[in-house]
């Protein structure tokens, strides 16, 4: 007999379940079964008020990338003495598996994580909600002024919802940014105009313009001053 | 066409004994008394013009018509690539370096055919001034033990026959007649044998997990993307003994039952590429690579992939989608490679290094193996020993020699009389070791619990005239040029932390800098997807560690003690100790000196870029740097 909570006040005992689909699993001190093949994330968004994971760069409609990793959580495949730090939208759910998703090492990681989008967007909306509920104050670094976070969700939509590669993203670092082929801002006929890429933009870093098109994040080159400094002072050891 | 086809199926080799038979032919044709000039045609050694020297060779053995008594090989790196060109005379192992082709006909004339040494093409020890003239006595070689390199000075690297004389393809005869596959893996397991590509990961247990994979396809593949700046360890072996990877890689496709292997090579070693591809060719004649290996039924091909050159790529699943043709970008191993890595199959990756291991445990046994080396880590381990350091180039020690015998000994020391100041080592995720812990024993985990790495072998000597926060810098800022830029931790963190560093040197650094980076360095290690991000801050975290004093210098006094960072140092002239000789006067490249002869010169702080040149030619040390 196993408990499995229906949300996080209510359980009900069940069955074991035929160990091939099903697994139980630990999340937050309580035991939960869900079916194999799926990722911690998933299970834990199944169960009403268990686990508290936020994720950005995560949606049901395309497939995991754990990119933003503000989903890290910790686990334990060895019944709770040793854990480590697993992106929860890409780590699969497995029969006996500790997972702990709001320790207080977890917090100052995501406070962390939340502390340097923030520095890069303040001015979204999303990320400061994020900031609020993990105490992120006014970041330590040098502000940027930036719409995407890089999440790639855009770009995912567009490939593997519409099918089509009208944007990607491109270059390496902090030079990353999402643009059209060829590495314009301009959208070439590959684009049917779905708005797909705004719809699931989590920062609303992308709008539909007039032409039906969505008008890029255009990204100003970050941290700039930081930078010519570097070029003066390129110091190697010799 | 007939013809080539018959020269091919004579060149077969159908069977364990038709090997031995082939070897004991070629070794039948040896006459060992024969002298045999050998030039370093390693990549270092070329740029410095070991290929006009071949040249003048030739030319001059048919000028004299040496060519029955002389034998003239072009060979692999010898490591010692700083003194290049190198030149051995063979059996005696004469020693000869930084040859030009002007000192050929004299090489000819006295040594090949007089028997006597060209004094003044002696390597000379800087610490003793003496002469050495054999290469085992060259301190450099002394103290190493050159199980896996020492073949790279002898062979012929694009000549399969070469390397079968020496033994070569033994091991794989040994197997493919003998032993099972689980065998093979028992032996791995036994010798004790770790990843040479900088985990450290346990080789014997990665292959026993590719082995129980269950797939009809699986891959074997031998990463030589080698991206740390200043290595190039791996280049060297696959340059200098290719046919050693592959048999590596051979008897492990053999026990996890793999048809397909890659070796994936940087775009940038040409000459890599070149001899592993002639290598895979002449392999596939004579039957060692391809259909029926040996004739004995077991199949293997390799194929050659040229990786675009970014340091990532190196990184196991990136490495993975880079061959499968995507973007080079880490993807999450939930899911081991060994289970479902290229193209979903499970897949064998290992480094250049590790596979080299695999023939020498086959053939002289996991007992001799795990002899070399300490508890935990056992063999020998390549380094690239660079930085300020006397003797630099490439170095085969066994694992648990100190790090003072590889610096002193075998490096030579710190030259123009500076003290030794740190280590850096393991690439540019390693960490930064002070001289108090110059005795400790290199292996996997000592390295790790000074708070750097193994890595892949890199070993950067740092004097007293190096920053360590500028050093710091450097490796951040190496390693944000590297980032994919795929997720928040290393995208952004990496550049935070190059920002503060950045604040640190050029006198903005605040007292909190130091908190903010070790909120950085736990985000790094906990957040980031992929090794590059996670370990990206040993540099700093080491430097922080050891070399606290110099950060809270240049944050509380604005002061650079190495006198590196522009922005905290000024140059004055002492009126005390000036002659008045001009000199810095002339170097100055700005006109910030004014003086006459025989004056007291003045420095006008203003003119002043604090380039150092001044205080450089200067004989009296009048130049003052604070
Ligand atoms: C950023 C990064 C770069 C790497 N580069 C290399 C490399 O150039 N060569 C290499 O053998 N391993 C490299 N590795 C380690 C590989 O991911 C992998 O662990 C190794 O090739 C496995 O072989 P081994 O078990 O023989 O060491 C790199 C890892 C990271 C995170
Ligand atoms: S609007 Fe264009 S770019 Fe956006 S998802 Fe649709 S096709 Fe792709
Ligand atoms: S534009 Fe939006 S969806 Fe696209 S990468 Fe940026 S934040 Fe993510
Ligand atoms: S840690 Fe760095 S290199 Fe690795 S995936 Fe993240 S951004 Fe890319
Ligand atoms: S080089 Fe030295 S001694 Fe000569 S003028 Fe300059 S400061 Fe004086
Ligand atoms: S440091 Fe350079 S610029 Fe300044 S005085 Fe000396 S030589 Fe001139
Ligand atoms: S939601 Fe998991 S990494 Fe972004
Ligand atoms: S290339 Fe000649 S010694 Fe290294």
């Amino acid at each position: 007999m196993a408990k499995v909570w229906i949300d996080g006040e209510t359980s009900i005992e069940v069955e074991d379940a035929d160990g091939v689909n099903a697994v139980s699993l630990t999340v937050d001190d309580k035991e939960i079964i869900v079916s194999a093949g799926q990722t911690i994330l998933e299970a834990v968004q199944r169960v009403n008020g268990i686990g508290n994971i936020p994720a950005l760069c995560n949606h049901p409609a395309v497939k995991p990338y754990g990119a933003c990793r503000i989903c890290t959580v910790e686990v334990s495949e060895d019944g709770g003495s040793k854990f480590k730090f697993v992106a929860a939208c890409l780590y699969p759910v497995k029969e006996g598996l500790v997972v702990k998703t709001n320790t207080e090492k977890i917090r100052t990681l995501r406070k962390g994580i939340i502390e340097l989008m923030l520095a890069r967007c303040p001015n979204v909306k999303r990320i400061q909600e994020l900031a609020d509920e993990y105490g992120v104050e006014e970041p330590r670094f040098v502000l940027g002024d930036q719409d995407c976070i890089l999440c790639g969700l855009c770009v995912r939509a567009c490939q593997e919802i519409i099918g089509k590669s009208a944007i990607s993203l491109v270059n390496r670092g902090i030079y990353r940014e999402v643009a059209a082929p060829f590495y314009a801002y301009e959208l070439t006929e590959e684009c049917i105009g779905c708005g797909d890429c705004a719809f699931v933009c989590p920062t609303g870093a992308i709008e539909m313009g007039d032409d039906g098109k969505p008008i890029l994040p255009k990204v100003k080159i970050p941290y700039a001053e930081i930078e010519a400094l570097m070029k003066k002072e390129a110091v190697t050891p010799s | 066409m007939v013809e080539q086809v018959r020269k091919l199926l004579e060149k077969r080799v159908e069977s364990a004994a038709e090997l031995e038979k082939l070897r004991q032919s070629i070794l039948d044709k040896k006459d060992s008394s024969r002298t045999c000039v050998s030039v370093c045609g390693g990549t270092a050694c070329r740029a410095a013009g070991a290929e006009a020297v071949v040249d003048a060779f030739v030319d001059e053995i048919e000028r004299r018509e040496l060519q029955i008594q002389v034998e003239l090989k072009e060979t692999g790196c010898h490591g010692f690539c700083e003194r290049g060109p190198l030149v051995v005379i063979q059996p005696k192992k004469i020693f000869y370096q930084q040859v030009k082709p002007e000192d050929v006909p004299e090489i000819i004339a006295e040594t090949v055919l007089g028997g006597k040494v060209v004094e003044r093409l002696l390597y000379v020890d800087p610490s003793t001034q003496e002469k050495v003239i054999y290469e085992p006595d060259v301190p450099f070689y002394k103290k190493q033990t050159r199980t896996i390199f020492g073949a790279n000075g002898e062979i012929d690297p694009t000549n399969i026959e070469d390397y079968i004389a020496s033994g070569g393809y033994s091991a794989l005869s040994k197997v493919l007649t003998g032993m099972k596959p689980q065998e093979i893996i028992d032996e791995v397991k036994k010798s004790g044998l770790r990843g040479r590509g900088g985990g450290g990961f346990p080789t014997g247990r990665k292959w026993q997990s590719c082995r129980d994979a269950e797939a009809d396809i699986k891959y074997v593949i031998c990463n030589a993307d080698e991206g740390d700046p200043g290595a190039y360890q791996d280049r060297a072996i696959l340059e200098g003994n290719p046919h050693s990877i592959l048999e590596g890689m051979i008897i492990g496709a053999y026990a996890i039952g793999s048809h397909q292997g890659y070796i994936y090579v940087r775009n940038e070693y040409p000459l890599a590429v070149r001899h592993a591809r002639i290598a895979i060719e002449q392999a596939m004649d004579y039957g060692l690579l391809g259909e029926n290996i040996l004739g004995s039924g077991f199949d293997f091909k390799v194929m050659i992939n040229k990786g675009g050159g970014a340091f990532v790529c190196g990184e196991s699943s990136a490495l993975m989608a880079s061959l499968e043709g995507k973007i080079g970008e880490p993807k999450a191993k939930y899911v081991h490679m060994s289970e479902k890595g290229l193209w979903d199959s499970p897949s064998l990756l290992n480094n250049v290094k590790t596979w080299a291991n695999v023939p020498l445990i086959i053939n002289k046994g996991a007992d001799w193996f795990s002899k070399i080396g300490t508890a935990g880590s056992k063999g020998t381990m390549i380094f690239s020993l660079v930085g300020n350091i006397n003797n630099t180039g490439l170095v085969e020690v066994p694992m648990g020699i100190t790090l003072r015998e590889m610096i002193f000994d075998i490096g030579g020391g710190i030259p123009n009389g500076k003290k030794f100041k740190a280590v850096q080592t393991g690439g540019p995720s390693g960490g930064c070791i002070p001289e108090q812990f110059l005795d400790t024993q290199v292996d996997f985990d000592e390295l790790t619990k000074l708070g750097s790495m193994m890595g892949s072998g890199g070993m950067i000597v740092i004097d007293e005239d190096t920053c360590m926060v500028d050093v710091a810098k450097y490796f951040v800022e190496f390693l944000k040029g590297e980032s994919c830029g795929k997720c928040t931790p290393c995208r952004e963190g990496i550049n935070r932390m190059s920002e503060i560093l950045n604040g640190i040197t050029h006198g903005k650094g605040k007292q909190e800098d130091l908190d903010t980076l070790e909120d950085l360095a736990g985000i790094l290690s906990a957040g980031a997807l992929c090794a590059l991000g996670q370990t990206a801050a040993n540099p700093v975290l080491s430097t922080l560690r050891y070399f606290r004093d110099e950060y809270l210098a240049h944050i509380e006094q604005k002061k650079c003690p190495a006198g590196v960072c522009r922005e905290l140092i000024q140059y004055s002239i002492d009126p005390e100790t000036c002659e008045g000789c001009l000199r810095c006067l002339r170097a100055c490249p700005t006109g910030a000196i004014t003086g006459g002869k025989r004056e007291v010169h003045t420095l006008n702080q203003g003119l002043c870029i604090k380039c150092g040149a001044c205080y450089d030619v200067c004989k009296f040390n009048a130049v003052i740097r604070q």
